[in-house]
C-alpha cells in the first residue's frame, strides 16, 4: 500500500506501470475483489459523472435559486466568440459547473473526492477528452489516477471543508484532476505529481465559507477555478516545469493550515463571504429568517 | 488509515447537495433501518452543529428519512422521502439541538413501532463516509460501509466465544470487533465487522447461541 505521493510514483516508475494501474492494483488486493468488478464499479461512476455533465449543460436551478443556469450561458458564449482563455479551458470551466449546479439541484452526482468538489474530476475530463480522444478505458483510468491522489490527501491530510477548509475539498479535487490530465496527455508519473503539487499549492489557504451554508455560493464558481488551476498545472507539468516544494511535503502544508484555520472559515457560515452583508441577506431569504442573531 | 479504498475518494455516487450533509445523513437514517430491521411508525430525529443549522438547505431531513425508507445515497426517492414517510404512516418529528456535540454532524435518532424501538448516534465524517457513535447507550464505532452484525448479550464468560466459534464454522472472517457494556455483568453489545454479508440462517444461529439477547446486522 502507498501511504505517500512519493511511494506512489516510485511503485509505478520502477515497475513501468502507470499511476492508475497501481490504484488498481492496490484496490484488487485490499478489497479482494477481480480487475473486471473494480473496473466494472469505476466505470459506472464514469457513467454518472457523463450524465450529472449533460444535465447540467442543459440547464438546472437550485432548490434556494442561488445557483444554476452559468453552465449553459458559457457554453452560449463559447459558441458565438472564441474565449479568451482557450477553448479547453473554458470547456472545463463550463463542465465543472455543469455537475455543482446539478449537485446544488440535488440531482445524482460522484463525489470526488466530495459533492461540494465534484466538478473539477469530471469537468477537466470531458473537456480534455475532446482534444486527446481518448478509449473508455482511458477515460475510468482518469478516474483511478485521480482516485489515487485523492487517497494520499484524505489519508495524510484531509478532504473535508469542515476540517481543512476549500483547499482541502477543490483544492485536493483540482490538484486530483492536475494529476489525471497529466497521464491521459502521455506525462510521467513524476510528472502527474507536480502537476498536483503546482494546483495544490496555488490553492493554499482557500477557505470554506458557504453563504448560508450551502454547497452553492461560492462552491460552484471555485470548482470553475479549481478546474482551469488544474488544466495550466498540467501544461506546466508536461511542459518539464517541477515544484520546488516536492507534492507530500505540499499536502503536509496543506494540512497544517487547514488545522491553524479559524473555525468561522471552516464550513460553519461564520466568516469570508457567508458573513459579508450580501451573503447575510441571501442567507435570510433562504431560511425566511436569518439563523445567526448575534 | 482511515480511507482503504479507491472508492472511499471516487464516490459516492449520490443525490446532491453534499457528501456530509446529505449521503452521510442518508447512511446514519439507513444504519438505523438496517439494524431495526423493518420499516418503523415513529421517528424522533435530532441534529446537532452543522447538521442543526443547514439541514433544509441541505436536504439533511429529507436524506435521513431517505435512509430510514432503505434508501441508498444514490436513490432518486430520497428527495420525495418526506412525502413517501407520510403516505406510509411514519410519525415523524426533527428537534434542532443546541448543545455541543464532539462531532459537528451529529445526528441522535430514535425509532421504533408496537414490538419495539431503537435509538442510536450517527456522525458524518466527510466525503460521505458515516460512523455509528452510540447504540442503545452503548458506545461503538462502526462505519456503515462494512457488513457488520451487532449483538445484545449478557456480560458473561463464553458469550464472545460462543460467537466467534459459529462464525468460524461458517469460515467468516472478521475484520474488526469491539465489546462495551454499560456496566458489569450487565447488557453488553458485541460489534463485528466481517467481511460479507452474512446469510439470515447463521443469525438465527447467533441467536440461539448462549447469553445472546438480540442480533442485528448492517448489510454493505
Amino acid at each position: 500500500m502507498f501511504r505517500n505521493v512519493a511511494e506512489l510514483v516510485e511503485m509505478a516508475e520502477s515497475e513501468g506501470i502507470q499511476i492508475s494501474e497501481v490504484m488498481i492494483r492496490q484496490e484488487m488486493e485490499v478489497k479482494e475483489r477481480t480487475r473486471e468488478e473494480v473496473f466494472g464499479q469505476m466505470e459506472r461512476n464514469l457513467d454518472v459523472m457523463e450524465k450529472a455533465v449533460e444535465d447540467g449543460l442543459k440547464g438546472v436551478k437550485s432548490h434556494s435559486g442561488l445557483t444554476g443556469g452559468d453552465a449553459v450561458l458559457i457554453q452560449e458564449y463559447m459558441k458565438n466568440h472564441e474565449p479568451l482563455s482557450g477553448t479547453i479551458l473554458l470547456d472545463a470551466v463550463s463542465k465543472a459547473v455543469a455537475t455543482n449546479e446539478v449537485n446544488a439541484a440535488m440531482g445524482t452526482i460522484c463525489a470526488t473526492p466530495t459533492a461540494g468538489s465534484a466538478g473539477c474530476v469530471p469537468g477537466t475530463l470531458f473537456a480534455v477528452k475532446n482534444k486527446l480522444n481518448p478509449t473508455r478505458e482511458q477515460m475510468v483510468r482518469y478516474l483511478f489516477t485521480s482516485g489515487a491522489f485523492g487517497f494520499v490527501v484524505a489519508n495524510n491530510a484531509s478532504i473535508s471543508g469542515a476540517a481543512g477548509g476549500c483547499q482541502a475539498e477543490v483544492g485536493s479535487a483540482a490538484g486530483m484532476a492536475a494529476a489525471a490530465i497529466v497521464e491521459m496527455a502521455g506525462g510521467t508519473p513524476s510528472q502527474s505529481a507536480e502537476a498536483m503539487a503546482i494546483t495544490l499549492k496555488n490553492m493554499l489557504g482557500l477557505v470554506c465559507d458557504p453563504v448560508a451554508g450551502l454547497v452553492e455560493v461560492p462552491c460552484v464558481k471555485r470548482n470553475a477555478m479549481g478546474a482551469s488551476n488544474a488544466v495550466t498545472a498540467a501544461d506546466m507539468a508536461l511542459a518539464g516545469v517541477t515544484s520546488r516544494i516536492p507534492c507530500d511535503e505540499v499536502i503536509d502544508a496543506m494540512y497544517k493550515i487547514g488545522q491553524t484555520m479559524p473555525v468561522a472559515l471552516r464550513e460553519t457560515a461564520q466568516g469570508g463571504l457567508a458573513a459579508t452583508p450580501t451573503g447575510r441577506e441571501l442567507e435570510a431569504k433562504v431560511y425566511g429568517i436569518s439563523l445567526k442573531k448575534e | 488509515m482511515k480511507f482503504k479504498s479507491v472508492f472511499d475518494i471516487m464516490g459516492p455516487v449520490m443525490i446532491g447537495p453534499s457528501s456530509s450533509h446529505t449521503a452521510g445523513a442518508a447512511r446514519i437514517g439507513r444504519a438505523a433501518r438496517n439494524l431495526f430491521g423493518r420499516e418503523p411508525k415513529w421517528a424522533e430525529i435530532h441534529l446537532y452543529g452543522s447538521f442543526a443549522r443547514t439541514y433544509k438547505g441541505h436536504g439533511t431531513d429529507v436524506a435521513i428519512v431517505g435512509g430510514l425508507l432503505d434508501y441508498d445515497t444514490h436513490d432518486t426517492r430520497i428527495r420525495e422521502a418526506l412525502e413517501t414517510a407520510k403516505q406510509n404512516g411514519i410519525k415523524i418529528r426533527f428537534h434542532e439541538e443546541d448543545s455541543h456535540t464532539d462531532h459537528p454532524n451529529t445526528a441522535r435518532i430514535r425509532i421504533g413501532d408496537d414490538d419495539g424501538d431503537l435509538e442510536l448516534v450517527g456522525i458524518s465524517i466527510g466525503g460521505g463516509m458515516a460512523e455509528i457513535t452510540e447504540l442503545n447507550g452503548f458506545e461503538l464505532r462502526l462505519s456503515g460501509g462494512h457488513p457488520a452484525v451487532l449483538l445484545i448479550h449478557n456480560d458473561r464468560y463464553g458469550a464472545i466465544a460462543s460467537v466467534t466459534s459459529i462464525l468460524a464454522r461458517h469460515e467468516i472472517n472478521i475484520g474488526h470487533m469491539e465489546v462495551s457494556r454499560k456496566q458489569e455483568g450487565q447488557q453488553a453489545l458485541m460489534v463485528i465487522e466481517v467481511d460479507q454479508n452474512i446469510d439470515e440462517s447463521i443469525l438465527k444461529e447467533l441467536e440461539r447461541a448462549d447469553h445472546i439477547l438480540q442480533v442485528a446486522k448492517i448489510v454493505d
